[in-house]
């Protein structure tokens, strides 16, 4: 993959000359919905880094602000949702607030997006040939025998049978399995840095969804492509995930990689969902409960937002708000962490 | 009584049931169309004991629903028979006798908010059944068995002068379990209960549906496309591919010692979550259309044991051992490895 350069302002490069930024950047992101009754907060200081080629596994229950975590991130957020605090850094170059045409510069080229539905991103008019080559034409520059040719191969790679006949059908012509393929190959025409692939597998049946998974997985390593993959399926994660971000109300509960977060999680909530889910060879009558469930936006308890359901729960919980610190491998919002008395320097 | 208590609750024989798929009669002349059919269910047979929790796992369209609907009469089956308690449910023709049966077993759907009226509070949504069956008619005690009901569901009776919209996906399905109790049925249908809900509150709706059933002594019939949730629940399970069981075994075997081709190719698409290694069994294709299925064994272009007779016919359930059955040649044949 080429070199891109970074833009020579510096002001929201790290501090740090050496290290360079991370792919992606979200920083003390807030996003907000303006309404008659008040201000709904639906993303409340949510930072975290996807590093170059890595897979971010995003979980948590619908409505905690997956989605809306990655619409913001690809520009997509639909108003009168607005993002109203914090940044979003791709090299360590601010994306939030660019205006539209620098934005659709860079959706597609450098970030694209996966939805659940596949006909979503299809068009039913045109061929599925025509719509490669058109994405690709639209970001890369060579013409229309070498993108069409980049189309054959984008179709062979991700297992479309006969890619010389299918790639002159409609998107109507083929399977909710093989439409998801088209998608990816469509994701991957201009050799995306990052993908965003919102709930990808969610709409499939589960002998197609295995399939799917492990070819988003394949292929993201071959390309080196970063992945965000929101999912609410813990099993999807720990098959494909470097490393995961549990969600709940809008905030980040817990992040660190996959195999710390899916065996040994810290964050309270985290241990819930994880002891929620039945597990084959697990002899157990009943399944972990979490009671009750995840408050409205309009009703976000204050401190930790998870501290009425919390089993652990103490007076500290109910008043201030934990942010992310250090527990263990992975890092918890959550007080049973709290920052040791002498912080070393973070570097 | 001892024989009696030997009959399975639910016996369903070679039950069938065929849609009429055909585009408008209009539409058939003009472009020359012929009727077209689809098996939905296809020859399902399987009994479920008094107490037990029988499972109905398959990929979407292989036909779960549909073999839930006839079992509750929602829909007239084509051909086969369902005896309910030693009853055949075809042969009662009284009406006081076949509404007698009726009370005897409920259903529980996947979308709890489409099956709930929404203009209507939870108390008299609960009721409903009762006032239908007519088991009580002092509205006093009618309100206080509702009351029972929601606790016993693990709502409080004031949720009863709620509407729907007031409760959480999850809420409302205790709701449904509620209103499914109301005449003390022994037996549930519970066609993806959990389908629809986030894993916390799926966890909260398993856990109520054990513990009912240990209180209550209930019989389940309980539908999944979720092999974990069905390993959890069942205590036998029958695996379906368009429209036919393909093996059925008693929970544990069908988990540790699948026989046949498809029951592993399922097993295999379980996420590995417990991150031990993964199985080596491959998955391949996708579930046919089931208007123009595949000759023989359906299962055969998908399967890596196929052979010239497969593609030609259709195997068998039958027994493999005493808790096992499966519908394949390679297995009688020898070809099936132990995995
Ligand atoms: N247009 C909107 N107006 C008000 N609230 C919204 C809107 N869109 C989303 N939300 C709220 O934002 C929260 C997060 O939504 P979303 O990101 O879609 O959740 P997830 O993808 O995790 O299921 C939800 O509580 C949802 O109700
Ligand atoms: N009322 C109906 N009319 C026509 N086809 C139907 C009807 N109900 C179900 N089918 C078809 O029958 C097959 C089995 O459906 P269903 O029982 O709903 O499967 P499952 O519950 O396993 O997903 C599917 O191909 C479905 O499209
Ligand atoms: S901060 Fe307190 S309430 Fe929140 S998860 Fe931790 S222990 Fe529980
Ligand atoms: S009968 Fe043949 S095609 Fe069918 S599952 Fe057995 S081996 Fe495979
Ligand atoms: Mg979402
Ligand atoms: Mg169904």
């Amino acid at each position: 993959m080429s070199q891109r350069p970074l833009a020579a302002t510096g002001a929201h490069v790290h501090s740090s000359p050496a290290a360079e930024p991370p792919l992606l950047s979200v920083r003390k992101l807030r996003i907000e919905f303006p309404g008659r009754r008040g201000t709904l907060v639906a993303i409340d200081d949510v930072s975290f880094d996807v590093a170059r080629g890595e897979i971010l596994g995003m979980v948590g229950e619908s409505g905690a602000g997956k989605s809306l975590t990655g619409a913001a991130i690809i520009g997509l957020l639909e108003p009168p949702g607005r993002i109203a605090g914090g940044e979003i850094l791709l090299h360590g170059e601010p994306i939030h607030s660019l205006p539209p045409a620098a934005m659709r510069e860079i959706r597609g080229r450098r970030i694209a997006m996966i939805f659940q539905d596949p006909l979503t991103s299809l068009n039913p008019l045109f061929t599925i040939g025509q719509q490669l080559t058109e994405t690709i034409l639209a970001h890369l520059d060579i013409g229309l025998q070498a993108a069409r040719r980049r189309a054959l191969d984008l179709l062979t790679e991700v297992g479309i049978p006969a890619p010389e006949q299918r790639i002159d059908h409609y998107p109507h012509q083929f399977s909710g399995g093989m439409r998801q393929r088209v998608v990816i190959a469509l994701a991957l025409c201009a050799a995306p840095e990052l993908i965003i692939a919102d709930e990808p597998t969610t709409a499939l049946d589960v002998s197609v969804q295995a399939q799917i998974i492990a070819l988003l997985r394949r292929l993201c390593r071959e390309h080196r492509t970063a992945v965000i993959l929101v999912t609410h399926d813990m099993g999807v994660i720990a098959e494909t995930a470097d490393r995961v971000a549990v969600m709940y109300a809008g905030r980040l509960a817990e992040i660190g990689p996959v195999r710390e977060v899916v065996q040994h999680p810290r964050h309270p909530y985290t241990r819930g969902l994880m002891g929620s889910i039945p597990v084959l060879g697990a002899d157990v009558h009943r399944l972990v409960q979490i009671d009750g469930a995840m408050p409205r936006l309009n009703a976000i308890p204050t401190g930790c937002a998870f501290h009425p359901r919390c089993k652990d729960a103490f007076e500290r919980c109910r008043l201030e708000r934990p942010d992310l610190m250090a527990a263990g491998p992975t890092r918890a919002a959550c007080w049973l962490y709290p920052p040791s008395p002498n912080p070393e320097p973070t570097p | 009584m001892s024989v009696e208590q030997a009959l399975p609750l639910l016996r369903v024989a070679d039950l069938k049931c065929v849609f009429d798929v055909s585009r408008p009669l209009l539409n058939r002349i003009l472009e020359r169309q012929p009727r077209r059919w689809l098996k939905a269910v296809d020859g399902v047979s399987f009994t479920i004991d008094r107490g037990e929790t029988f499972a109905l796992v398959g990929e979407s369209g292989c036909g779960k629903s549909t073999v839930a609907r006839l079992v509750v009469g929602l829909y007239e089956p084509s051909a086969g028979s369902i005896a309910f308690d030693g009853q055949d449910v075809a042969k009662i023709t009284s009406g006081t006798e076949r509404q007698a049966l009726r009370r005897r077993f409920q259903m529980i759907f996947q979308d709890p908010y489409a099956s709930l009226n929404p203009r209507w509070r939870v108390e008299r949504i609960v009721a409903e059944p009762i006032r239908v069956f007519g088991l009580m008619r002092d509205a006093r005690k009618i309100s206080e068995r509702v009351a029972e009901l929601l606790t016993q569901v693990g709502l409080s009776p004031a949720d009863g002068s709620k509407y729907p919209h007031e409760f959480s996906g999850g809420q409302r399905q205790r709701i449904c379990i509620a209103r499914a109790l109301a005449n003390n049925p022994e037996f549930l249908v519970c066609d993806e209960p959990t389908s629809a809900l986030d894993v916390s509150v799926q966890a909260q709706i398993l856990n109520l549906m054990k513990d009912l059933q240990d209180a209550l002594g209930l019989t389940y019939l309980f539908i999944s496309h979720d092999l974990a949730v069905v390993r959890h629940m069942a205590n036998r399970v029958g695996v379906m591919y368009l429209g036919r069981l393909v093996e059925i075994a008693d929970s544990r075997t069908l988990f540790e010692d699948p026989l046949h081709p498809y029951t592993r190719m399922l097993l295999a698409t379980i996420p590995d979550i417990t991150m031990s290694g993964r199985r080596e069994t491959t998955v391949t294709g996708e579930v046919p259309n089931p208007i123009t299925p595949p000759s023989g064994c359906t299962f055969h272009p998908r399967c890596p044991l196929a052979t010239e007779r497969c593609r030609r016919e259709a195997p068998e359930l039958v027994p493999i051992s005493a808790n096992q059955l499966a519908a394949c040649h390679a297995i009688g044949e020898g070809r099936s490895t132990q995995r």
